[in-house]
């Protein structure tokens, strides 16, 4: 055998695998989360109650699930667009470990109850350090491969990876400064409506680098691969990359309107939330129109069905974050389940649906082929996935919408026209729904669990050469 | 100068930093650049092909 240099598929395979493997562990929390909703005799003791499965659910489906997707397409990409093999080859098999473990022991943690009580940075100091440890060591990993790459060009989907690396280690390290009292308690190194802000600064912008931006570097890679065409405008993709950086850091606030936070920080984050509208629309846009004179893909091609309706969920759900961010409006959906289903229309429609469409494209690549193992499954998995989100998010607008409307009724003497618990009875039916919906969606990745299974069957792990860059041929 | 100035004087130069990333992507200068970079992914060809290679491990 030649001594030909390859690329770093290894750590890419283990990610891919375990991104399905974590979608499956996640989701099937959320179906059993939703399940207690509408039968509450589920919450069997403490362990496997609501308040200790919710971060878990959370947790599983965006750092487990949606993280081995980043790491998968971010290490993917960078290699082959730098035309090289992945820098420090050791450090980047310690995130993969090292990530692995953080996810072991947020499964064991979440549920016997240690928590620092900061939604999406619930998991305790000792882990924060492991998880800080793991990201920079990712920043090596990815900011080296872009030091030796052969070609003169970041490709685009790079800077989204790196602008979404630098950011979390920011955001994480800040958010999680804490001041440790045993091993398992700590408390947050800052107070009061201080310590809400920067939750919520953590918060949003999660939002906007872990589950915005990462997956756009994968829609501006895998959507001109599976279309094979280069995006429809590279100067637009410029633009959508800075206008993103540069607005997304102040939206924060929309999450605390009307509390002890000074009513000017609120107006900031909302006037910043509504201007992210551009951005995103310009982003969603630019992956839409790659497709333009190439259309009929769309009626063969399965995977990028999943890719464009992702695009297309991300449109959606970037037009009602900033609706939802006016004051006025926010008075009528915060605390409902407006919100949640808001949030699944971002985290089912377009992070999972994005990744899964690039999974689709990755693992076969993984194993020497070109193919997974059944398109006729990945065409199923889409169309019930689709039913599954709509079933979703359509019950969440109307129960969300319904309990605001109850919450706020009065009566001509100014009591409230409706107790609490009937806004609950109100809601199961729609609670019901929404758990079919998730059932659904979690059908969805149970068949590309198998359809994986039987793509690996009987490969062998495959290696691919490291290609010099040719002269452009699209 | 107090803080706050030093506050606006941030807010603002983001901005102008922001619409000259906008002049200069629109350039027609930026345009062959883009033109070689948007052609990256296609560069190279990530279809396996299993002369050149290696199946390493049992998978």
């Amino acid at each position: 055998m030649q001594s030909q240099a390859t690329y770093n598929y290894n750590v890419v395979r283990q990610f891919s695998i375990m991104t399905v493997v974590w979608g499956v562990v996640g989701m099937l929390v959320g179906v059993i989360v939703a399940a207690q909703l509408v039968w509450p005799e589920l919450n069997l003791g403490e362990w496997l109650h609501f308040g200790r499965l919710r971060p878990l659910h959370t947790n599983a489906v965006i750092f487990a699930f949606g993280g081995c997707a980043l790491f998968a397409t971010s290490y993917f990409v960078v290699q082959r667009t730098c035309h090289t093999p992945l820098f420090a080859p050791k450090l980047a098999a310690f995130t993969f470990w090292g990530w692995q473990l953080v996810i072991v022991l947020a499964v064991i943690t979440l549920p016997l109850g240690f928590t620092s009580g900061k939604e999406y940075a619930e998991l305790e100091w000792p882990i924060d350090i492991l998880i800080a440890v793991v990201w920079v060591s990712y920043a090596i990993v990815f900011f080296g491969t872009i030091a030796k790459r052969k070609t003169s060009h970041i490709y685009v989907a790079n800077w989204f990876f790196g602008g979404f690396i630098l950011t979390v280690a920011l955001l994480h390290i800040v958010n999680s400064a804490a001041l440790p009292v045993t091993l398992t308690k700590s408390y947050s190194a800052y107070a009061g409506v201080q310590d809400a802000m920067i939750q919520w600064w953590y918060g949003h912008n999660a939002v906007g680098f872990f589950l915005t931006a990462g997956f756009l570097g994968m829609m501006y890679y895998f959507v001109p691969k599976q279309a094979e065409r280069p995006v429809y405008s590279y100067r637009l993709s410029v633009v959508h990359f800075w206008a993103l950086i540069f607005t997304y850091m102040w939206a924060g606030p929309h999450h605390l309107h009307y509390t002890a936070l000074p009513d000017w920080t609120q107006s900031v984050g909302m006037i910043f939330s509504l201007i992210l509208l551009a951005p995103s629309w310009g982003g969603m846009i630019n992956g839409v129109m790659t497709l333009s004179g190439a259309w009929h893909k769309l009626r063969t091609d399965p995977i990028l069905k999943f890719l464009i309706t992702a695009l297309s969920f991300y449109g959606m759900s970037t037009f009602e974050g900033p609706m939802m961010s006016i004051k006025t409006v926010n008075a009528l959906s915060h605390y409902t389940d407006w919100t949640i289903g808001h949030v699944h229309s971002g985290a089912l429609g377009w992070v999972a649906m994005i990744s899964i469409g690039s999974m689709y494209y990755l693992i076969p690549r993984m194993y020497g082929k070109t193919q997974m193992y059944s398109v006729g499954l990945i065409n199923a998995h889409f169309w019930i996935a689709t039913i599954g989100i709509v079933l979703y998010i359509a019950s969440m607008w109307i129960a969300g919408v319904m309990q605001g409307l109850m919450w706020r009724a009065t009566n001509p003497d100014g009591t409230l026209t409706y107790s609490f618990v009937e806004g609950v009875k109100a809601s199961y039916p729609f609670w019901t729904i929404r758990l079919l919906g998730g059932v659904l969606f979690l059908t969805g990745m149970l068949i590309m669990f198998y359809n994986m299974v039987r793509t690996m069957a009987g490969e062998k792990a495959y290696e691919a050469p490291v290609v010099a860059p040719a002269a452009a041929h699209a | 100068m107090d803080i706050n100035d030093f506050r606006s004087l941030i807010t603002v130069l983001g901005l102008a930093c922001f619409v000259a990333i906008c002049v200069w992507a629109y350039s027609k200068s930026a345009r062959a650049g883009f033109e070689e970079a948007a052609r990256l992914p296609f560069t190279d060809d990530d279809a396996p092909s299993l002369a050149a290679g290696r199946h390493t491990k049992e998978g």
